[in-house]
């Protein structure tokens, strides 16, 4: 099988350990990953700050980037969600602006094949136990586009359960956004700090080391907030966990 | 303090007192993380409460397809059962025309069942620059009148308020409108709901004139439906000889059988109790029993614009439970208030620069007051898709468009303040739609990394204020990936 990994801009830019770590997990589980060099961005920001006439030739790149692929993965939630819930709104609103069927035509054949990385170990490959060896204790973040947009569900509970040596705390409030929502992180930066530092807060409860994510703009959020409140625990993004083994464990 | 909420500075603004108000901020998050636990056991013990939950939606938008239609036939129904009808366009003429129906009484007094449509048009102050005193009845709607503030909840409007406030308060200024608070008076509730009791028992067997809002008008009868907890809204709408009810043109249904729906999912999804302790109903007058005059003032206000708009009419499917507002982690932060209107939280977001406008400050800030995390949309008892709309009013804030104000058709320019963030949005998307943009880029702030500062100047603020910034890698992903060809031909090398 051989698929394409989108892996978004931010994690690109800011968190190529992540991307590594999707590499190695994947081709691990005897997938054929590609990197198509030209990807660059959903327009997930451009669109949700309102700006949806600049996201749509982002949506219209995304699909020639990838429309070749027998499968899409992405590490991220949030941009998964961008694909999968709204690309085929831009392509109605497009339709419904008399701007023709034109971009609609662009998205269709990206979005049902665009999948966040934990789905796509359990729904298309099938697994759960991805053979991962990771010796600490975890708690878990489900990220709101993830959880909702998504509905994700317990897939991503259900692999870090399966991990070797980690121990899963539950998170107070897990459902709870974190409070990062892309602009809205700048544009109300104090409710967003006052819910992210709610966030640590219920994190730190747990006792555990690490909180997971499966997606690293909530996580630089998160992150952030953390380090600026000298907190003890660290930001993991889940594929970082899922690829560590016994033989090269992650930190 | 006005109920209409001029000049409110813009949601950040207003929302950064609170956040920083940590007894406003525990009294919130206490109030409504109760409430979302009860609400999530009351709706889980109903089967289907996802089919009632898409029934209420077409109900609802089937009416609103209708409006027209329905709204004749609810006015026909109303006439025929010895009601009067009358329609207001906006705020000023619907005050206008409860003001002249109170002078016609005589009166100069007259008792309220909660109605946010009356503290959207501000009918109290109108009524009070005529000479006539309204006196809320509602527990709640009591306190946030005789503490001179304003409301910051749908269902609860003094969630902000604790015990001993509303001691102050009663102690305070009861007197000065009817009967005072009862001597050596303690923050119990117990206490403190019999001081209301016997304040509002005099207004009741005194007041000739009531005027209350509604949940619901049926159409094919002519009858208004009024769901309460306290009883006072019963009082309200059988002891005076006039009623006069003002009602939004959206809270129409068809038949007494959608009533169905609604009287489920309201009481579950407001209160979290299976059933409401009151439904009142009313049709037109009946000889020598309830109020002898009935008016009905049926408000527009902005609705019929909102309802000319695809994406935004949804927000009129709206039957007041606040469970948005309960879930929503930035009213829980921000409070009701910081929203300046009488309806806050992610309803509010959206309903507010719908009837409004977006020309204010505030107007055009509320569509920005979400971090779009979906929770309001999950538990919306009639699928509103709150999101979708913020980001559809999020563009016409920024981009402008056509909208329909007033029954007009007008060309909207984009709000002030945003060239900067339109001229950041282009160049992003021009330098995505550049691949060799964005990796130059990158590598450029790869270089630079170690001289990167930890906190930013300028807008940059808004994030390292309260935030750590992300240390730039050495190399991003796509380098390593064409350096190495995915890790399969070199693996290790710079970190």
């Amino acid at each position: 099988m051989r698929v394409a990994l989108f892996l978004t801009c931010v994690n690109d830019t800011l968190y190529p350990d992540t991307g590594r770590a999707v590499v190695k997990l994947l081709t691990r589980l005897g997938v054929d990953v590609d990197f198509p060099m030209s990807q660059t961005c959903c327009g997930q920001a451009h669109y949700n700050t309102g700006y949806r006439h600049e996201a749509e030739p982002l949506a219209r790149h995304f699909s020639d980037v990838f429309r070749d692929y027998e499968a899409i993965v992405t590490p991220s939630g949030s941009c998964g969600a961008m694909v999968r819930e709204l690309y085929p709104r831009m392509g109605e609103r497009a339709r419904a602006e008399g701007r023709g069927e034109g971009l609609a035509t662009a998205l269709a054949p990206v979005v049902p094949k665009t999948y966040e990385l934990t789905e796509f170990l359990v729904d298309v490959l099938g697994v759960t136990d991805v053979g991962a060896y990771y010796p600490h204790t975890v708690t878990y973040h489900p990220t709101c586009h993830g959880l909702r947009g998504l509905g994700l569900g317990d897939r991503p509970r259900r692999l870090l359960q399966a991990v070797k040596g980690l121990e899963l705390k539950e998170l107070p409030g897990a459902d709870e956004c974190c409070g990062f929502g892309g602009t809205f992180a700048l544009k109300n930066s104090d409710v967003s700090a006052a819910m992210g530092a709610d966030k640590v807060r219920n994190a730190e409860s747990t006792g555990a080391e690490v909180l997971c994510a499966a997606d690293n703009s909530c996580l630089m959020h998160i992150g952030g907030t953390m380090g600026r409140l000298e907190s003890d625990m660290r930001p993991v993004h889940i594929a970082e966990i899922l690829a560590s083994t016994e033989e090269e464990p992650a930190a | 303090m006005s109920g209409t909420f001029v000049g409110m500075p813009a949601f950040p603004r207003a929302a950064h007192e609170a956040v920083n108000n940590q007894t406003l901020r525990g009294n919130l998050r206490h109030a409504t993380h109760t409430i979302r636990a009860k609400r999530a056991n009351a709706v889980a013990e109903v089967s289907d409460w996802a089919e009632l939950r898409e029934a209420g939606k077409r109900i609802k938008d089937h009416t609103l397809r209708h409006l027209d239609r329905y709204l004749v036939q609810l006015e026909e129904s109303v006439v025929a059962a010895g009601g009067t009808v009358h329609w207001a366009a906006d705020a000023d003429e619907a005050n206008e025309i409860v003001t002249q129906l109170v002078k016609m009484t005589g009166e100069s007094e007259v008792v309220k069942v909660k109605s946010m449509a009356t503290q959207e048009i501000g009918l109290n102050e109108a009524l009070e620059a005529a000479g006539i005193r309204a006196y809320e009845t509602d527990l709640a709607e009591l306190i946030v009148q005789l503490g001179k503030d304003r409301p910051s909840h749908i269902l609860v409007p003094a969630i902000h308020r604790n015990r001993g406030e509303i001691r102050d308060i009663f102690e305070r200024e009861m007197g000065e409108w009817g009967r005072p608070a009862p001597e050596g008076l303690t923050d119990t509730p117990a206490e403190l709901a019999e001081a209301a009791r016997l304040h509002l028992r005099e207004k009741f067997l005194r007041a000739k004139v009531g005027v209350s809002g509604a949940n619901f008008m049926v159409a094919d009868t002519g009858t208004l439906v009024v769901v309460e907890s306290e009883g006072n809204g019963r009082m309200c709408l059988t002891l005076p000889e006039t009623l006069i009810s003002v009602v939004g043109i959206e809270k129409i249904v068809p038949t007494w059988q959608d009533l169905e729906v609604f009287l489920q999912t309201l009481p579950r999804s407001s209160t979290a109790e299976r059933m409401n302790p009151y439904t009142s109903t009313w049709t037109g007058t009946t000889d020598e029993d309830g109020p002898q005059n009935f008016h009905l003032v049926l408000l527009d206000n902005g609705r019929s614009d909102t309802l000319a708009d695809e994406v935004g009419r949804q927000a009129l499917r709206c039957i007041r439970c606040s469970a948005c507002l309960n879930v929503c982690p930035v009213y829980e932060r921000a409070g009701g208030h910081a929203y300046g209107s009488v309806y806050p939280g992610p309803i509010g977001a959206i309903l507010s620069p719908q009837l409004r406008g977006t020309a204010s400050e505030i107007d055009a800030s509320l569509p920005y007051a979400s971090s779009l995390c979906g929770a309001c949309y999950e538990v919306c008892p009639v699928a509103i898709d709150i999101p979708e709309v913020l980001v559809h009013l999020r563009e016409r804030v920024v981009q402008g468009g056509p909208v329909v104000r007033e029954g007009n058709k007008v060309v909207l320019k984009p709000a002030k303040g945003h060239a900067a963030e339109r001229a950041a949005m282009r160049a992003a998307r021009w330098a995505f739609a550049h691949p060799g943009v964005l990796r130059t880029g990158q590598r450029a702030a790869s270089r630079t990394r170690r001289l990167h500062p930890r906190t930013l100047p300028g807008p940059g603020k808004a994030w390292s204020g309260t935030r750590d910034l992300p240390a730039v890698p050495a190399e991003p992903f796509r380098d390593w990936w064409q350096r190495t060809n995915g890790g399969t031909s070199e693996t290790g090398g710079s970190k």
